[in-house]
Parts: structure tokens; C-alpha cells; sequence
């Protein structure tokens, strides 16, 4: 791996968002418009949130980053490259570079978790075997699942399927890992020994972490940066610093308010988590 | 023990053995080599998927969909001067393998698009976003998901073909249908029309349960 950790910050974001619009067609034939002109930059190294109510438009302005969906308009920069410039063949080698886990794990049954992990260095050929068993053998590694090379994901637990996903997406040593609800269908003790493994894989390797999830004891578990979505509107956007300062008179929306509040005091982040973990 | 007439037409039934086997493996050769691709096909450009293009679909869609429409009988007949200019014959088991290759290639495009629409959507968006190509996308997804479905899908196209073979007989097809017509039938011999039945049904049940034991041992769910 040859990710250095401690690399002096770039000025220049890793990601970055400009004015990015996406409009959905309804059945009944009007248009829902789920990301209004929303710019947002995040830096490497990060770990940011996105938070808000369902049907915000989080989930939707995270998936234009990969341009698994095509915004009306914006652009989106990766590094150096504008991603929404790019061609089919050109953005399918860019994806390489910006992993992705999901809510359901989208794992394939019928392909063993080797197969799993190995699938994204497979499709990319100019990859020896031998080093796709090495990479795949390695990511296996950093998630803790090595004894389950052969098992298929029909054999494995929620939190396990979530750290193959996770393997799968590192496989290529992306510089960006966006997490879509990755927790959501997760217990309580699962969440937090998959959200230590994303923690793991941030310090260790500098991967930058974009994150959507509506709990906020996930967002003050893991993040570092939060970006509050209201409306399809980024309506806020700060860190969450790790003082126990109470900040929540500085932030605009409700959902900030809430998460300064927990993010001050210790108690009520235990209680909630435990409450999300009943609902659960 | 073994009647007169089975005794006489025992040479012939090797021959129709033979010559069903023949038909079928035409069809299903055809089926699986241009229907499979075609039913691909047909679920790429589907609406929500990734190559959807609805005036192609709809073409491909209605085409599928009126081919389908003929009873078998009349495509048999009515491809006769087609089949005539590709198998130099209209007579004889190649020949009839023509028009039951035109009706597979529909039936199985129409099962294979069905198998595919149960792989779940995210399973493909996953592949996506690691920047798989549409055909990567067909081999290593949509096929190894698919894969006991499509086997099973297979397995209804055989034994449907099966029975269909005998109509070819009809027309001079040959086969074990064409046995069953010709003895069974036409000259009243009862135990030759059972033991045709009766070969029939070993045929049937032996296609399913391999295709049942193979699907089950290449689904890992």
C-alpha cells in the first residue's frame, strides 16, 4: 500500500463540487428537484457527513460524485481531473480511484468473497494474478475477514458483509470511499466495529471518507466535517472539532443544533446511541 | 413377451431416438447462441436500465412477442421456402430443426430477459461504480447472478421443445413424435403409441432433474 498518512494537506481540494443540480421525473410527469446548486469541497484526508431527513437529497448529491448519476448541471473535480468532462471509457478508469459501499452491501451471491474483492481488479485488467490474490489477501487483512477468503456472502453476517463490501472497494487503492447509509441495516455493536474499520482505513491509508447516513451517532463517531442537506440545499457545513464546547448556538439548521449539542456532552451521545439501537 | 409391432419397429425407434436428439440439439444451440444474447438485449435496453432505448426495445419487444404469437404448426408450414433455402430440404430432422430453432430463439429471449430482472438493481449499480463495462457487466454480473435461473430456463425451453419436435413429425421431421403418429396413430397399434409416451416421459423427467440438480448446485444465495 502506498498510501503515505501523514502527507502535508493539499490547499487544493480532493473533491470538488460546483454547483451541481439533479432533477428526477416523477410518474405522475412533474419533476422532483432533489440537489439544487449545491458546491461543496472536501480536502483529502477527510472524513465528512452528510446529513439530513430522508428524501433531503443526501444520498442523490453523493452519488453524483461517481456520476452514478448525471447532474443537469455542475461540475464535479477529482484531484485533477473533471469527472464530468470525462468520457465512458476515461470515467470508468476514474472510478477506480473513488470506491463505494451501500446500504444492502450489493455484494454478488454466487461469487465467493475472493471473487468479490477481486472483481474490481479483474475488470481493470493488466493485473497479474498473483497480484490480485496479494491485493486481495491484503484488503481481506485490513478488515479483519482473512478466514472467510472462501466463504460465499450467503454464509456471512450483516457487519461481515459490510467488511467485504468494504475490502471490495479498497481493492483498487481508491483515494475516496463514498459510504451510502452503510450502517443503516446494521445492529448497534456491528455500526460501531464497521464504522472503527472505516476509521481504520482513513488513518491508516489517507482514504477520504464521504459518508450519508441519517444517525447522527454515526456521524459523531467517525466524521470530522459534516455538511447538513435540507431541502436539496447544503444549508450548513462545519467540523465537528472533538471539544466538548457546546456549539450548537453557532449552527443554523435543527439537525446541526442537535449534533453540537450531543457532540458536547458525552451522556447524551450514549443515550442516544442506545435509543437508535432499540429503534433498531 | 415384446408384441410383434414394437419387435418391427424397434430398427426405426433407435433411428427416431437419434433423430429427435438431433432436433433438439439444433434448437437449443440456436436458442442459447441468439436468443441468449438476444434476451440480454432486450433487458439492457429495457426502461431503467443502463442501455435503455425505448423505440429499440419496443421493436425488439414486439418482435419477440409476435414470433411467439404463431402456433408452431403454422410457422411450420409458413417457413417452409425459408427453411428450403437454408437446409436444402423442407423434409427430414435437419429441416425441422429450422422452424423450431425461429420459435426458440423468442421463447428462450423472452425467459432470459425475466431470469435477469431478478438480479437486484444494486448488485449492477455496485458494478458501475467500480467501472465495469456493459459487457463485464452482462459476463460477471448479470450472467453469474442469473445462473440457476438461466439453467432452469433452459430446462422449461428443452421439455417445451421436446413436445414440439413432435409436431415436426408432421411434416416429415422424423423423431420419436413421428413414430408415435405414424404406428401409434394412424395404425392403431396401442402399445407402440405407449411405449413412445412412455419414452417420452423418462425423456421429460431426466431433463428436469438434471437441470434442477445443476441449478441447485451453482446457486449460492
Amino acid at each position: 500500500m502506498t498510501w503515505p498518512m501523514n502527507k502535508i494537506q493539499n490547499i487544493h481540494p480532493l473533491i470538488r463540487l460546483e454547483g451541481l443540480s439533479k432533477s428526477f421525473a416523477l410518474p405522475d410527469g412533474t419533476r422532483f428537484d432533489a440537489v439544487k446548486n449545491v458546491s461543496l469541497q472536501i480536502r483529502e484526508g477527510e472524513i465528512v457527513g452528510l446529513i439530513g431527513k430522508s428524501g433531503a437529497g443526501k444520498s442523490t448529491l453523493l452519488r453524483l460524485i461517481n456520476l452514478l448519476e448525471r447532474p443537469d448541471a455542475g461540475h464535479v473535480h477529482l484531484g485533477e481531473q473533471e469527472l464530468t468532462r470525462l468520457g465512458k471509457t476515461e470515467l470508468r478508469a476514474a472510478r477506480q480511484g473513488l470506491g463505494m459501499i451501500f446500504q444492502q452491501f450489493n455484494l454478488l451471491q454466487n461469487a465467493s468473497v475472493f471473487d468479490n474483492v477481486a472483481f474490481p481488479l479483474k475488470i481493470h485488467g493488466r493485473r497479474s494474478k498473483a497480484e490480485i490474490a496479494a491485493r486481495v489477501h491484503a484488503c481481506l487483512g485490513i478488515v479483519g475477514l482473512s478466514d472467510k477468503t472462501h466463504s460465499y456472502p450467503a454464509q456471512l453476517s450483516g457487519g461481515q458483509k459490510q467488511r467485504v463490501a468494504i475490502a471490495r472497494a479498497l481493492a483498487p487503492e481508491p483515494r475516496v470511499l463514498l459510504c451510502d447509509e452503510p450502517t443503516s441495516a446494521l445492529d448497534a455493536e456491528t455500526t460501531r466495529s464497521v464504522l472503527d474499520t472505516l476509521r481504520d482505513v482513513n488513518l491508516r491509508f489517507g482514504v477520504t471518507i464521504v459518508i450519508v447516513t441519517h444517525e447522527l451517532s454515526v456521524v459523531w463517531r467517525l466524521c470530522r466535517q459534516v455538511a447538513v442537506i435540507e431541502d436539496g440545499r447544503l444549508a450548513e457545513q462545519f467540523a465537528i472539532d472533538g471539544s466538548l464546547s457546546d456549539g450548537s448556538a453557532l449552527r443554523r439548521t435543527a439537525l446541526g443544533r442537535e449534533l453540537a449539542r450531543i457532540a458536547a456532552s458525552p451522556a447524551e451521545a450514549q443515550a442516544l446511541e442506545r435509543l437508535e439501537a432499540a429503534v433498531a | 413377451m415384446i408384441s410383434a409391432n414394437i419387435t418391427a419397429i424397434l430398427p426405426e425407434l433407435w433411428t427416431a431416438i437419434g433423430q429427435t436428439a438431433l432436433m433438439l440439439a439444433i434448437g437449443l444451440g440456436a436458442a442459447v447462441l441468439v436468443g441468449g444474447p438476444l434476451g440480454v438485449l432486450l433487458f439492457l435496453l429495457s426502461p431503467g436500465q443502463s442501455l435503455a432505448n425505448r423505440p429499440v426495445f419496443q421493436v425488439l419487444n414486439w418482435l419477440v412477442n409476435t414470433v411467439r404469437s404463431f402456433p408452431f404448426i403454422i410457422l411450420l408450414v409458413a417457413l417452409v421456402p425459408f427453411t428450403r433455402s437454408i437446409a436444402g430440404t423442407s423434409i427430414g430432422p435437419v429441416a425441422a430443426a429450422v422452424p423450431l430453432s425461429f420459435a426458440a430463439i423468442p421463447y428462450l429471449a423472452r425467459l432470459v430477459e425475466q431470469c435477469l430482472r431478478e438480479v437486484p438493481r444494486g448488485v449492477i449499480e455496485a458494478a458501475h461504480a467500480m467501472g465495469a463495462s456493459e459487457l463485464q457487466i452482462v459476463r460477471r454480473v448479470l450472467i453469474t447472478e442469473a445462473r440457476s435461473g438461466l439453467v432452469l430456463a433452459l430446462t422449461v425451453l428443452a421439455i417445451s421443445f421436446l413436445s414440439y419436435s413432435a409436431v415436426a413429425g408432421v411434416v416429415g421431421g422424423g423423431g420419436i413424435g413421428d413414430l408415435a403418429i405414424r404406428y401409434g396413430y394412424y395404425r392403431f397399434q396401442t402399445d407402440v403409441m405407449v411405449l413412445t409416451v412412455a419414452i417420452l416421459i423418462v425423456l421429460v423427467q431426466g431433463i428436469q432433474f438434471t437441470g434442477n440438480r445443476i441449478a441447485r448446485r451453482l446457486d449460492k444465495r
